[in-house]
């Protein structure tokens, strides 16, 4: 497979349609993709960890994570996978496609929807559908631990944040109920003003072209 | 009502023109006669003196007057923007002056417009540009600032020559060169029309910057554009060949980025400025001003794009100036800023109504102004129509059709035109007056006609609104975890985006901007998720005391700010210090640990309250401070121009506050009970025989209940202190919720007791309102639920109160007898 990289676009024509990729820039990525795994067939933990540019990026695991989880594959599965092969790194880069003007709303809606689901799948670490606040917790401080903020701060802002969805999601709760962790539908709401679908994507490149941050 | 409102307005217009004519005339007359007189005249006219001025500050007010009456009326504002209605009462206005004086004797001035009234909205929208989404667009903007005025200006001037070469317009004595220089002077897209229309419409902010960044840099565009013109029909048609045409295009570019150069340049400057301001505090908002205009005027006395170089100014230097200043000080510019910005563009509508209304300019000629208008409007949409093409081939998020056509549809031109169109030379073009008053109808239609349209439009065309609400802490966290993810994303699939740019560029930024232009202290708080982090719990603190006293309750103070604080400094001093009152602090120090509501909140609150922080090498002789009254302190620096802070000495707002809370405790209690007095004795008993072992709470404990001047005694005591200051223990309080206590108990167990009796009032204050103190509420469970250990480690246990108390509470327990 190593040996025909240019081809892997024409060769399978359903992988175009399924990620929605160029046959250009699937070739891009499957060049890149060789590049990482050392003309390997599939990717692991490590090949990601060596990026010397994300060395300095606070949620590298979570991200790294993200690439390795089923359930951003399109199926059912739950769990993580040790290995992924180029098809379903191609699946997961698929997320961060950008919209284009011949979408329809229905067709938008569906991406925002597959894009906020693996944001949520990010936060959610065990994959039983809620954000617990000790999953939360954690993604907060690495986000936060580059900057001057203090652990402490992090914990608290967490906390705030976690008790703004509880309020905008569960107007009136009890004083024996309690919270257990944001759900989809939830997660879905509370970033209903952040324009998803225009905003989490990145440029593939077209035409064949230098890659930077070589491994 | 509006009639009469204009009528009044109009009325008292007459009253302030004619008499100040009047006047003016008489006070000629008399200073002619003074001359003659020899002595002293008590009391002298000297309209002469102050006329200048005077009139000056007299228009500002009727402007502002203007202003007042259109803003009163909601539904017309709703309906008509308030630039086209102010541009009315100009006209209403200026037809008052032509009736009183049959001339137009004030009309606007390039000279006033460029000097005065353009500077500050220039200032205003560079400091508050936001930068973010002005610079991921900057792309678009620059091609349709550069490109799109440069195709308004060519396409308007040589349509308009082809026009008259075919006999449209009559008989005209304008060149070539002319048209393109009123085509120059008109291409331009004006920032305080269309900030005045857009930003009553709240268009999706991505359209907003792109038209309103595309607007702010045009105007230095088609400034430079006038001029080469200017200079190429100074020289004549003859003389120009291809060098002096090069040379006009390097002119061009040299204009345009030196200004915005020169800009960054003094943005810089004011970083350094503000760095170091740290002890002139109160004029430290002045050095925006200034330095503000100086860009100003500066790039104007090099030639360069003055309107660039402010904008650049600004945009460079907002996020390091409001890190540098005080937070008081960043309210101020933003506030003056504002009433400038906000003045002038009321002035520069009002004028140019007024202008309008003068016969001398006004040189009709049907087929050239028809034309224009027609042109104008034309070719904005093709414009932007042409130009979008290319870039939505770039562009990630590509620019929808509705949005190009709001585009097209908000190329309003305004006061920069006529400005220019004013500042021709009358001798080199024949037709001055007659661009001018095409100018002014043009300036007229886009404004009124455009700015009334375009909210229907908008609406009709379904256009992309901006979100109206403030960004809530969790999705400014979400929007950190985007960018992180994308930059890594980007870096995986090993491609160079905006993204990486962006990234490298914040690296940069904060190993060596940072460094360089902001004050150690401020670099600390640079953190957005912080910062929002901080309002919230603003916010959350203060509808959380409301709450509180709306409900009538007095616990809400429990949980407030002051206990916290208390504990915060307190704690440990109080020790050390009052080995007596160990037990006293260290059990509220309990209940404050298990107390779910404020942790989230307040500790930050105390963090930011860095006042209050530095005391803390609090001892025993500053808590005999704390009760000694200084009233007359807060008189002390009013008439000061060092020192704005009237009431911060923390003494002086506890005692403050323990008084209005021993005033509404007993106002409370009289309500509750009807009878307070007998109360307040026996609890006073009662108190005396628990304490009796301990010597100095009796004392205490006696002056509590005299509520005068006196009590200031009692601030020898520590433990009275403390209590007092938290408003968190009065005992005659506690009295009516859970007088059963039984003698024998030792006094903080009595205390729990009666501590947590009172805890109960405000939950069930808190249960009715769903919103706030409510929601705090909910965090305790909440914890609960996920087992956490930190900081809330005790959570359980007024939770469990609580309950026992929602049970208990509502028969309350009779009074002792």
């Amino acid at each position: 497979m190593g040996a025909a990289p240019t081809r892997i676009g024409q060769q399978d024509p359903e992988l175009v349609e399924r990620t929605g990729f160029s046959p250009e820039q699937i070739n891009n990525l499957h060049k890149r993709f060789l590049q990482l795994s050392g003309n390997k067939d599939t990717i692991s933990r490590e090949n990601l960890n060596d990026i010397p540019a994300l060395a300095y990026n606070p949620i590298k695991s979570q991200i790294i994570e993200a690439f390795f989880d089923k359930r951003n594959q399109h199926d059912s599965e739950v769990g993580s996978l040790e290995e992924i092969t180029f098809q379903q790194f191609l699946m997961v880069m698929s997320h961060f496609r950008p919209p284009t003007l011949e979408m329809t709303a229905e067709e938008k809606e569906a991406m925002r929807k597959e894009k906020l689901r693996f944001l949520f799948n990010m936060h959610d670490t065990d994959g039983d559908g809620k954000i617990t606040l000790e999953e939360y917790r954690k993604v907060v401080e690495e986000l936060l631990s580059s900057g001057s903020i203090e652990q402490e701060s992090a914990k608290e802002i967490t906390d705030a944040a976690m008790l703004e969805v509880a309020s905008t999601n569960v107007p009136h709760m009890g004083p024996e109920d309690f919270y257990e962790g944001i759900t989809f539908e939830h997660f879905e709401q509370i970033l209903k003003g952040l324009e998803m679908e225009s905003r989490m994507h990145i440029r593939f490149l077209d035409t064949a072209t230098v890659h930077c941050g070589k491994s | 009502i509006h009639a009469g409102l204009w009528l009044l307005v109009s009325a008292m217009l007459l009253c302030c023109v004619s008499p100040l004519k009047a006047e003016l005339k008489n006070s000629q007359h008399d200073s002619h006669s003074n001359s003659n007189i020899t002595g002293i005249s008590i009391v002298s006219f000297k309209w002469e003196h102050v006329k200048a001025p005077y009139i000056v500050a007299v228009w500002v007010l009727v402007c502002f007057l203007c202003k007042l009456v259109i803003e009163a009326n909601h539904h017309v504002t709703s309906i008509i923007p308030e630039s086209a209605l102010l541009i009315c009462a100009g006209f209403i206005l200026g037809g008052i002056i032509w009736g009183a004086d049959h001339q137009q004797t004030f009309s606007l001035t390039p000279v006033v417009f460029f000097y005065y009234l353009l500077p500050p909205i220039i200032v205003d929208s560079g400091y508050h540009m936001p930068n973010k989404l002005f610079f991921s667009n900057l792309g678009a903007i620059l091609v349709h600032a550069i490109i799109g005025t440069c195709w308004n200006a060519a396409t308007l001037g040589l349509s308009l020559w082809g026009c008259q070469k075919g006999g449209a317009m009559g008989d005209l004595d304008i060149g070539l060169l002319q048209y393109l220089l009123f085509g120059s002077l008109i291409a331009a897209v004006d920032p305080v029309a269309v900030l005045a229309v857009f930003e009553q419409v709240h268009v999706n902010d991505v359209l907003f910057i792109l038209v309103f960044g595309e607007s702010l840099l045009n105007d230095g565009v088609t400034v430079v554009l006038f001029n080469v013109f200017d200079a190429f029909v100074t020289l004549g048609g003859a003389q120009i060949d291809a060098v002096e045409i090069i040379k006009g295009i390097i002119s061009f570019f040299v204009v345009a980025f030196g200004g915005s150069l020169l800009g960054m340049v003094f943005g810089i400057l004011m970083c350094f400025l503000t760095r170091c301001t740290k002890n002139i505090e109160i004029i430290e908002p002045g050095f925006i001003f200034v330095v503000g205009y100086l860009s100003y005027l500066t790039a104007e006395m090099l030639s360069l794009s003055a309107i660039l170089s402010c904008v650049f100014c600004g945009v460079c230097c907002q996020k390091y100036i409001n890190a540098n200043m005080n937070e008081n000080s960043v309210k101020t510019v933003k506030y003056v800023m504002k009433v400038l910005a906000n003045g002038s563009e009321t002035m520069i509508f009002v004028f140019l109504g007024i202008s309008a209304i003068d016969k001398t300019i006004w040189v009709w000629n049907t087929g050239f102004i028809l034309l224009t208008l027609l042109f104008i409007f034309v070719y904005r949409f093709i414009g932007v129509f042409l130009l979008t093409w290319p870039l939505n081939r770039y562009r990630l998020v590509p620019l929808e059709f509705i949005d190009q056509l709001i585009m097209g549809f908000g190329g309003l031109r305004g006061a920069v035109a006529y400005g220019l169109a004013v500042m021709m030379d009358e001798k080199k073009i024949k037709e001055k007056n007659l661009m001018v008053s095409t100018t002014l109808i043009v300036v007229f239609f886009t404004v009124i006609i455009q700015g009334i349209l375009m909210k229907p439009v908008v609406t009709w065309l379904k256009v992309k609104r901006a979100t109206l609400h403030d960004l809530t802490l969790i999705e400014k966290v979400q929007n950190r975890v985007f960018e992180h993810m994308l930059v890594a994303v980007e870096d995986i699939s090993g491609q160079i985006g905006h993204n990486y740019f962006r990234d490298k560029w914040k690296n940069f930024e904060e190993k060596w901007m940072m460094w360089m232009l902001m004050k150690p202290s401020a670099r600390k708080t640079q953190d957005h998720v912080f910062s929002v982090f901080h309002q919230l719990n603003l916010k959350d603190a203060v509808e959380y005391v409301t709450e509180g006293e709306r409900s009538g309750s007095l616990e809400f103070i429990r949980n407030d700010s002051v206990l916290i604080d208390f504990k915060k400094k307190l704690g440990d001093d109080m020790l050390e210090a009052m080995p007596d009152v160990t037990a006293d602090t260290s059990f509220d120090q309990g209940i404050m640990l298990r107390d779910p509501v404020p942790s989230v909140s307040l500790e930050m609150h105390e963090q930011t309250m860095n006042g209050l922080r530095e005391m803390e090498d609090l001892n025993s002789h500053h808590l005999l401070q704390e009760h000694l009254y200084k009233g007359r302190k807060q008189h002390r620096h009013r008439f000061s121009r060092n020192h704005l802070s009237i009431n911060t000495d923390e003494d002086e707002v506890q005692e403050i506050f323990q008084r209005t809370m021993r005033k509404r405790l007993e106002s409370f209690k009289s309500a509750k009970m009807g009878m307070a007095l007998p109360k307040t004795i026996s609890k006073h008993t009662k108190k005396e025989q628990q304490k009796t072992p301990n010597g100095k709470n009796r004392i205490s404990v006696d002056e509590d209940y005299e509520f005068s001047e006196a009590d200031s005694a009692s601030g020898y005591d520590p433990s009275f202190t403390y209590r007092a200051g938290g408003g968190i223990e009065n005992p005659a309080f506690m009295a009516d919720l859970d007088p059963v206590v039984p003698l024998q108990i030792p006094p903080w167990l009595a205390e729990a007791e009666l501590d947590s009796g009172g805890v109960a009032p405000s939950q069930r204050a808190q249960a009715r309102p769903p919103l706030t103190a409510g929601d705090l509420r909910r965090l305790a469970p909440l914890r609960i639920s996920t087992q956490s250990t930190d900081s809330f480690m005790m959570a359980d246990i007024p939770d469990a109160e609580q309950r026992r108390d929602s049970f208990d509470l509502p028969p309350p327990p009779p009074p002792p007898p």
